[in-house]
């Protein structure tokens, strides 16, 4: 892609580089990209775990005979799962720890545009992680209200919810930023010859996103700062006592939470179309028409919150035209994997870990999907709203999509990181148990949903028993894979052979970089001369 | 930074997307008082006559002079006038001390006459001057917490031209802030005779 830029012999690995302050310090006041990538995966890594031991202890109170939670504990359990997981893990992870660290390397600059901004959205999200985790244990408790916040029940419960919120609320400024930041820095950093069509699909994900973090991230600011406001003052916008209409603020709601699930899912979808070209040595088959379904999916994909209140009191007429627009931004999301599909076939595939993850996304996230149809076809959700169709459902968008992707982002760009590879066969061990564990783990759900049992229910009726075993068991397996994956890639990290500039052959920006690249990325800004996925070039000019 | 950037281009890239961030953040409350007064038209007027516009109307004198001057201030230091650009800075600054000082009485006064969420005398009217009152202090509430912001801002931007940081060829925190600036202003422009002149 471009030429491999000469490194003298002062070249340093980013993370012994010695910058203007010592130390802890270093990391703490530190503006270069890579490492406020790596201080968001520190924190995301403790939260992510904290969420999934609070899942397995759900789990073992659904087992027969072992509840060991109090009602309301399992109200509050289900809360914080639900908190964590969205704001804190799944929303941040994929934009702020690889968009951070890839970047501005994939097209060519050497830091964001804005670097000191960028520091300050992770003191924005460390607040923010730090005011959830206080409302936890301060001001009448942990919330029960579920992640979703739903007046007038959070309006009423006596649980620290107004604390809760504005965690939100600042977790929220954070996420704005770091789109402010990305936006800018695609158009305003490209590398000469870098035009938006060579720019990698893992690009043009986190840009789509970027801007749905920009227009939808405001209204749940807003809408938190009401529920915040209505709790201290009873200004009663919320309050139906004093005239509040509670589905005003599910449309409120919802017009930033769905839009969310895309903030989710876009960047898993971008770095997944930059690993099916690598490991099937084949260009992508139809570049523009992912590029412009990332933007589709950001677009059209705003316009469907109404799928969630279609039995909330919402008329008919709003109903059917949800229903239409949620049928609609399928269509993109199906162009992404034929696409996929088409380019692996007649490849030359290498199965690696990055691929099996991928592919297993793509898997999922097909069931994930078609699952979401049966819930945004009218009828169909009468029978399937607030059930564990819905959790099944969205596990496997989010767990499958959104997690495989960035497993398969990890394992992908771990070399390149770390400068260290990972013993690859453990490694497909891992990934095959939380595979098998995710499928028996939550495609229960989806049949004990489709039966009756309603999501969020601390006990359920003797029917239900066989189910519910199964799918805690599966749970069990998908821990002890995830326990293994994080084995693998810590043995790695520590013990792991030495990995080259180019492990898998890419023909990205980054790996022309060393593993791991030194502070300043790239010594000369690269001229760009062909595109992210043209192996036969690149192997020509070696 | 990266060397091939242009920062200037860049600032106003990034400012413009938070201005439009800050505008969809003030929508979700413009979208709640569309449908609350599509509901409750009679008790919105109603409300709004307890509203005293001559201070609104005063108010809003205040904040478009202030647009003027920050506007002002920006030409001021492209001609290479700092002390000039720091008066009009301060200008602008000593308006939005009195726009809330204004604001303050105004809200006292309401206060003062139990037209306050919660209030006895406001629960006993009807629902949608509840609601009236209640978008009210929250809208023109988050306004001023902005106009704080702003002179914040403003105050920062004074010194730094005073100490030379900001210059011609350097203008952007200054030229940025005057836009945040512009978009406190405009937004008080929508909120006024949303507010005050209903009938």
């Amino acid at each position: 892609m471009a030429e491999h830029p000469s490194h003298t012999d002062a070249y340093v690995p980013y993370y012994l580089h010695k910058g203007k302050y010592p130390g802890p310090l270093g990391w703490l006041l530190a503006t270069d990209h890579k490492r406020i990538g790596l201080l968001y995966l520190a924190c995301i890594v403790v939260f992510f775990s904290t969420a999934v031991v609070i899942g397995v202890i759900m789990r073992i109170n659904m087992l027969p005979g072992h509840a060991v939670l109090t009602p309301q504990q399992y109200n509050a359990a289900f809360t914080l799962h639900g908190i964590i997981m969205i704001f804190l893990v799944v929303i941040p992870a994929v934009p702020t720890i690889f968009g951070n660290f890839f970047l501005p390397i994939l097209i060519g600059g050497n830091d964001m545009i804005f670097p000191r901004l960028n520091l300050f959205t992770w003191y924005l999200f460390v607040l923010g992680a730090v005011l959830a985790i206080v409302s936890v244990f301060f001001g009448g408790g942990a919330v029960d209200t579920g992640w979703t916040f739903y007046v007038p029940f959070s309006i009423k419960t006596t649980v620290n919810v107004p604390l809760a919120v504005f965690a939100v609320f600042i977790l929220g400024m954070s996420s704005i930023l770091t789109g402010i930041n990305i936006v800018t820095t695609v158009h305003q950093l490209r590398a000469p010859g870098m035009g938006f069509f060579r720019m990698p699909l893992s690009v043009w994900g986190f840009y789509a996103t970027a801007w749905v973090q920009i227009l939808a991230t405001p209204v749940i600011g807003i809408t938190m700062l009401l529920v915040v406001m209505e709790r201290l003052f009873g200004i009663g916008v919320f309050d139906p006592s004093k005239g509040g209409d509670p589905l005003l603020y599910q449309h409120l709601f919802w017009i930033y939470s769905h839009p969310a699930v895309y903030i989710m899912i876009l960047p898993a979808m971008g770095i997944i179309s930059d690993i099916f070209p690598v490991f099937s040595r084949k260009n992508i088959y139809g570049y523009k028409m992912i590029a412009f379904s990332s933007l589709a999916i950001a677009s059209v994909g705003s316009l469907v919150w109404g799928h969630h209140m279609y039995v909330s009191g919402q008329s008919d007429t709003a109903g059917i035209i949800f229903s239409f627009l949620t049928f609609l931004v399928a269509v993109p999301s199906a162009i992404k994997v034929y696409n996929w599909i088409a380019t692996m076939y007649r490849g030359s595939i290498q199965v690696e870990p990055p691929f099996l993850y991928a592919l297993s996304f793509v898997f999922l996230f097909s069931i994930g999907g078609l699952t979401g149809l049966f819930l945004g076809a009218l009828s169909p959700n009468v029978q399937l709203h607030n059930t564990y169709f819905v959790v099944g459902h969205f596990h496997y968008v989010i767990f499958g999509g959104m997690g495989f992707g960035l497993a398969a982002a990890v394992h992908y760009w771990f070399p390149k990181m770390t400068g260290r590879m990972y013993n690859k066969p453990m490694s497909v061990i891992a990934w095959l148990v939380v595979f098998i564990g995710f499928n028996i783990f939550y495609f229960p759900m989806l049949i004990l949903g489709w039966e009756g049992m309603p999501r969020r229910y601390y006990d359920y009726l003797p029917q239900f028993t066989t189910l519910h075993t199964v799918a805690s068991v599966g749970a069990f397996i998908m821990v002890a894979g995830l326990v293994l994956v994080a084995v693998t890639l810590a043995r790695g990290l520590f013990a792991g052979h030495k990995a080259p500039a180019n492990p898998w052959g890419a023909a990205t920006l980054e790996w022309t970089l060393p593993s791991p690249p030194s502070q300043e990325d790239f010594e000369e800004i690269p001229v760009v001369t062909s595109g992210p996925y043209e192996f036969d070039k690149k192997e020509a000019a070696a | 930074m990266n060397d091939h950037a242009d920062a200037h281009a860049a600032g106003r890239v990034g400012i413009w997307l938070f201005i439009s961030t800050e505008i969809i953040l003030f929508g979700g409350l413009f979208l709640l008082y569309s449908m609350y007064r599509l509901k409750n038209p009679a008790d919105f007027h109603a409300g709004s006559l307890e509203l005293n516009r001559v201070l609104g109307t005063l108010n809003t004198i205040i904040l478009i002079t202030s647009s003027l001057s920050v506007a002002l201030a920006i030409a001021a230091l492209e001609r290479g006038r700092r002390v000039q650009s720091a008066l009009f800075t301060g200008a602008t600054i000593a308006f939005a001390f009195g726009f809330l000082i204004v604001k303050s009485f105004e809200w006292s006064a309401k206060f003062h006459h139990g037209l306050y969420p919660n209030a006895k005398v406001l629960l006993s009217m009807p629902k949608g001057q509840n609601l009236f009152f209640g978008l009210y202090y929250m809208m023109t509430g988050l306004h001023a917490v902005h106009v704080i912001v702003g002179i914040g801002v403003l105050s920062v931007m004074l010194v730094r031209v005073l100490r030379g940081a900001i210059t011609p060829h350097n203008p952007t925190y200054l030229v940025n802030s005057g836009l945040y600036w512009h978009l406190v202003d405009i937004i008080w422009i929508f909120l006024f005779p949303l507010f005050y002149l209903i009938t």
